[in-house]
């Protein structure tokens, strides 16, 4: 079921995108009188109708491929029942299988399951009202326990019959409390990754503001896009993950990167709108793109099929996994790759000249719709690579691109909106941050501390640490 | 050409034609005030003074640090060192409301005309102390409705002397640059300044609206306020000022008479650079005399 | 399809609870962002802060209802000036961040197990802490007609939502209209010309963000005393944007726009909403392409959607003018 909505959905969606920029761009003709005028303009009118051909072509492939792969995905409730699920995994993400849940309800309602694979469990129920679900704590393994432990049981009300509820039981350090010193490398190796991931959707983040003035706040779902193909490519089509990563990375550019700014904000910046507003639109793409994706993926953490419960290397005081350091490898040379481009080549120059002075930069020969095109394509290719390590690390679900985004967007304020090594060092700051805060404040509230850095440094440092005050007059 | 107050000529008769040059009755006096961005000095200022009641211009080539200086005095912005004070009150450390309220106001390069308030509403936001502009009283209409009927008429009255007294409903994003900048002049006024500090208010005015701004700025003096004004336009310059600041690089290099200002040496040098007569042939000498006549045109 | 009970829901939507608790954090988005031009992407914080200290004041302090409401209001402005202090002198896209930022801290710190003695974690705070006003509900009856149904408490809270909003509206009116608001106006056009005029931009902004943020946490009382409820989740950045969606739809800076925009804005979703579902049910719209339990996604993929499309194709909303917003130069 979800291939094929997937698949249907996505084909709808190309064939409307496609039908709307093919009729407004006739009605543009007809308005300029160039359309019954086939003279010199027939240009434009072939040029429309080949691309309206291609579109409706590509919809009408991707339509009879849906319908011809189907599978099924897990159940999604029926009406007259409702699940209680959730995943346990410990506190890198990973999942842990084999834990025992255990459900008690109304009239003497009594169920026990053992966490798969992937983490995952589930209870059915079939009449409303409340239930009790413990985790019994001796099932999980050494050195794993939960984060509060007064919290080992959890009350649910079911009201409603046909919706579904998740638990969570946060899993932590466990009862072994290493010192703080001891913790202290990991921790702050976690917030390097953390970081670097980070910075890979700032960078692009970074870029097109500072190209466009957009404030992008629909950037995180570049981020879940990745995740979600790369996921839908490994588990649904079947391909290896080591080639569905690189395939997820090119469609995600193209979709989310060159057809975004190609559909949505190349078109608005014609029409002159406004920075604000954008930043307003970007905002309800957002939420719209999120509860597609929710829509076609399900509210569930999905797991890759492969990697999915790797354990780590043991290192004395660091403990990392072997998919962690070829992941961070890449990333390492993907930015450095990136900023290389932005230093050295003619269109990395052209770029940073355009940030700086779109009108100048044009006078002076420059491509300026190129280059923001380039921008977008890199920055998504960024973001979605940034989305693929967390899929790969932790699991991909419908909400990872908001959780990222005011992390992001921390890293970006931090560092100086608008300045390219701004956007890696905000990033690398938030992403030790995060991780170390947790030495001092309860994992749960990490987040919470990085932000609250974040509103203290803007106080004494408005423009950043790198940017630049503005001068006034 | 010139039309002099009486007064000016006495006010600088005895003043020395010096940079950092005392003046007779100052009403605002700057010390050693410098700024710095990263490893660029924009402005140095050893010492100025403001005559009381003149018309001050302060020129010099783009870059000079003039609007950065003026952003310092008025509080836009925060000078590494430096002391000044209005009247002998000091001004350090002065958020820029408050300069403006102790009496010296500024105008912006970029006309800061309030768009979607019209004429009439610009003018009666700068009125000075209104009752109805504290919260609770806001509330409270019978509070302020008299006080802004009494600003409203004087709003009113200066626009009919700015000519603006037919557009007082228009939006003001409705009006031409010149008149926008006409605008800002006559806003200024209704918050009673000592002191105003013009920042290049001839800037992207046509020709017929100079003159009316001219007489405007000329009749301030006339009413006994003290002006300071940026500008490019040498015609102006030579046209209503009493006194001639020229900047360069961050300092002050010359002070005088707009007379003695055209042939000083050193703002040639500074507009033109330093080996300007060096480089020119025999032809040189005529491009110096004409240069003197009527200022350096850019 | 059940024409008459899409009707019911829709119009108990379009002047229901729901309507007044958006009107109202729209009337207090509409002083920050219409009238004084700051960017408050926090105001979900500001309706949490309302109902939380309802809550908590009167399940774990037993201190009055009434009384209660006085301490939200305290503790609004208290977070009003912990978010401007440090804010207010920051550019408008670090001001949206930074608001968000506090938000999402209040929303995280709510639902933590930490502090899950006193504010409930993840499952909030349940109970009748409403009891005080409920038994004041002279209509405990309700209402029943063929169009339109309330039950009795519903109803109460209804009635003194909008005697409420009434009055917040009429009092925004009369400071909007007097110069206090003249200079909130003038901020929102160019901070700098206004401090050149002598005026204290940083208190104006201030007491902008103070009163908008009061008029949010009163929103949040009602929030939380409609359900007998209080759950951190209800409070997150999707709240602020659609309070936007509100704003933006009625036509910010005119002072009856947020109450217009709120009625539309759940007239539509709630009217989709119930067409979509009937229609699913009903079979009309396969069941592979939608399911019975994605309406609720599909709702919020339309009003997503929607806000882009008001953005795009009609920023000045419904009362606002074209011509005004064409001045603006920075939107």
């Amino acid at each position: 079921m979800f291939t094929s909505t997937f698949s249907a959905s996505a084909a709808l969606l190309t064939s409307v995108c496609a039908s709307v920029s093919t009729v407004v761009k006739i009605r543009d003709l007809i308005k300029k009188g160039e359309l019954l005028v086939v003279k010199k303009n027939s240009l434009n009118t072939i040029s429309i109708f080949k691309k309206a051909t291609y579109s409706l072509v590509f919809a009408i492939v991707a339509s009879i491929f849906s319908f011809g792969v189907s599978l099924n995905s897990a159940t999604a409730a029926q009406e007259n029942e409702a699940v209680i699920y959730g995943v346990i995994s410990d506190k890198d993400g990973i999942p842990l299988s084999g834990i025992k849940i255990s459900a008690v309800g109304p009239d003497g309602f009594e169920n026990q399951v053992a966490t798969d694979g992937q983490g995952a469990w589930q209870i059915v129920t079939k009449a409303t009202g409340a239930y009790e679900i413990s985790i019994d704590e001796k099932s999980l393994p050494e050195g794993q326990g939960l984060t509060n432990p007064e919290r080992a049981t959890v009350k649910v009300s079911v009201f409603m019959l046909g919706i579904d509820l998740a638990i969570q039981f946060p899993i932590g350090v466990g009862v072994v409390k290493a010192t703080r010193l001891e913790r202290a490398p990991q921790l702050a190796l976690d917030g390097l990754i953390l970081g670097l991931i980070i910075a890979l959707a700032a960078l692009g983040l970074n870029l097109i503001f500072g190209t466009t003035g957009l404030t992008n706040f629909a950037h995180g779902e570049i981020l879940t896009m990745g995740g979600i193909v790369t996921y839908y490519l490994s588990s649904s089509v079947g391909v290896p993950v080591i080639i569905a990563v690189p395939l997820s990375i090119l469609i995600t550019a193209a979709g989310a990167g060159w057809a975004q700014n190609q559909y949505l904000w190349k078109p608005l910046r014609k029409r002159g709108t406004g920075l604000i507003a954008m930043l307003v639109v970007s905002i309800g793409f957002a939420i719209f793109v999120r509860y597609f994706f929710l829509f076609i993926f399900g509210g569930d953490t999905e797991q890759l099929p492969e990697y999915a419960g790797q354990a780590g290397l043991d290192l004395g005081l660091l403990s990392i996994t072997p998919k962690s350091i070829i992941t961070t490898i890449f990333a390492i040379i993907f930015l450095i790759l990136a900023t290389l481009w932005l230093l050295k080549t003619k269109m990395g120059k052209a770029s940073r000249a355009v940030a700086d002075n779109p009108a100048l930069a044009s006078a002076s020969g420059i491509d300026v719709e190129k280059v923001i095109r380039s921008v977008w394509i890199l920055g998504a290719a960024l973001a979605a690579y940034a989305g693929i390590i967390l899929t790969i690390n932790q699991g991909v679900s419908f909400l990872m691109g908001q959780d990222t985004l005011l992390l992001i967007f921390a890293a970006v304020t931090l560092g100086g909106l608008g300045t390219a090594n701004g956007a890696l060092i905000g990033s690398l700051f938030i992403g030790l941050l995060v991780q170390l805060s947790t030495l001092f404040i309860p994992t749960e509230l990490k987040y919470v501390g990085a932000l609250l850095v974040l509103i203290l440094i803007l106080i004494i440092r408005p423009q950043g640490i790198l940017g630049k005050r503005e001068r006034i007059g | 050409m010139q039309e002099r107050n009486s007064n000016s000529a006495d006010f600088f008769a005895k003043v020395e034609m010096v940079p950092g040059a005392k003046k007779m009755d100052p009403i605002l006096v700057a010390d050693k005030i410098s700024r710095s961005f990263g490893g660029l000095t924009a402005v140095d200022v050893d010492h100025l003074e403001v005559q009381r009641g003149a018309i001050t211009a302060l020129i010099g080539p783009n870059g000079a640090g003039k609007t950065t200086f003026f952003n310092l005095l008025t509080g836009y912005d925060k000078p590494n060192k430096g002391e000044w004070s209005l009247n002998g009150k000091k001004l350090n450390d002065m958020p820029s409301f408050r300069v403006a309220r102790l009496g010296m106001v500024r105008t912006f390069q970029l006309t800061k005309a309030l768009y979607r308030l019209t004429v009439i509403q610009n003018m009666a936001l700068a009125a000075k102390d209104q009752k109805g502009e504290s919260l609770l009283r806001s509330l409270f209409p019978f509070t302020w409705r008299k006080q802004e009927a009494e600003i409203r008429l004087r709003s009113e009255e200066i626009l009919k002397k700015f000519k603006l007294i037919d557009k007082k409903d228009d939006f003001a994003a409705a009006l031409s640059g010149g008149q926008r900048k006409l605008l800002e002049l006559a806003r200024a006024l209704m918050v009673e300044p000592e002191l105003i500090m013009l920042d290049e208010p001839m800037a992207g005015v046509n020709p017929a609206l100079k003159q009316s701004l001219l007489e405007h700025i000329k009749d301030l003096r006339t009413q006994g306020k003290t002006v300071l004004f940026v500008e490019h336009d040498m015609d102006m310059v030579m046209e209503i000022s009493d006194w001639v600041v020229v900047m360069a690089q961050g300092k002050i290099i010359a002070e005088g008479p707009p007379k003695s200002i055209i042939n000083n040496q050193d703002v040639i040098t500074a507009y033109l650079g330093a080996h300007h007569d060096t480089e020119l042939d025999e032809n040189s000498e005529s491009m110096a005399s004409k240069n003197s006549k009527g200022g350096v045109s850019q | 399809m059940d024409f008459l009970f899409i009707i019911q829901q829709t119009l108990g939507a379009t002047i229901g609870v729901n309507t007044i608790i958006f009107a109202l954090a729209a009337i207090g988005l509409n002083m920050h962002f219409g009238y004084t031009g700051l960017l408050n992407f926090g105001q979900a914080g500001f309706l949490a802060v309302g109902a939380y200290s309802v809550a908590v004041s009167v399940m774990s302090f037993e201190i009055p209802l009434f009384i209660a409401f006085l301490i939200g209001i305290l503790n609004s402005v208290l977070f009003a000036l912990i978010l401007g202090i440090p804010t207010l002198r920051l550019r408008a896209d670090y001001l949206a961040i930074v608001t968000i930022a506090a938000s999402e801290i209040i929303r995280k710190v709510a639902r933590s197990a930490t502090f899950n003695d006193l504010l409930g974690g993840s499952d909030g705070i349940s109970g009748k802490f409403g009891k005080d006003f409920f038994d004041l509900n002279p209509f405990k009856s309700g209402l029943e007609t063929s169009i339109i149904r309330f039950s009795g408490n519903d109803l109460w809270v209804v009635i003194v939502g909008w005697a409420i909003v009434a009055i917040i509206t009429f009092l925004m009116w009369v400071m909007v209209n007097s110069p206090w608001g003249r200079v909130l106006k003038a901020i929102r056009e160019d901070e700098d010309a206004v401090s050149s005029l002598g005026k204290n931009v940083y208190l104006y902004k201030m007491q902008s963000l103070i009163i908008g943020g009061v008029i949010g946490s009163i929103a949040g009382f009602i929030y939380a005393l409609s359900r007998q409820s209080v759950q951190p989740d209800n409070y997150s950045t999707a709240l602020t944007f659609f309070a936007y969606t509100v704003l933006i739809l009625g036509g910010a800076a005119r002072v009856f726009s947020p109450i217009i925009g709120a009625m539309i804005f759940w007239f539509l979703i709630v009217f989709i909403e119930q067409m979509l579902r009937q229609a699913v049910t009903a079979g009309y719209i396969p069941e592979w392409l939608i399911g019975v339990n994605q309406v609720g996604q599909i709702r919020f993929m339309l009003m997503g959607l929607g806000l882009m499309l008001l953005m795009i194709y009609r920023p000045q909303g419904i009362f606002g003018d074209k011509k005004e917003l064409a001045l603006d130069a920075r939107a």
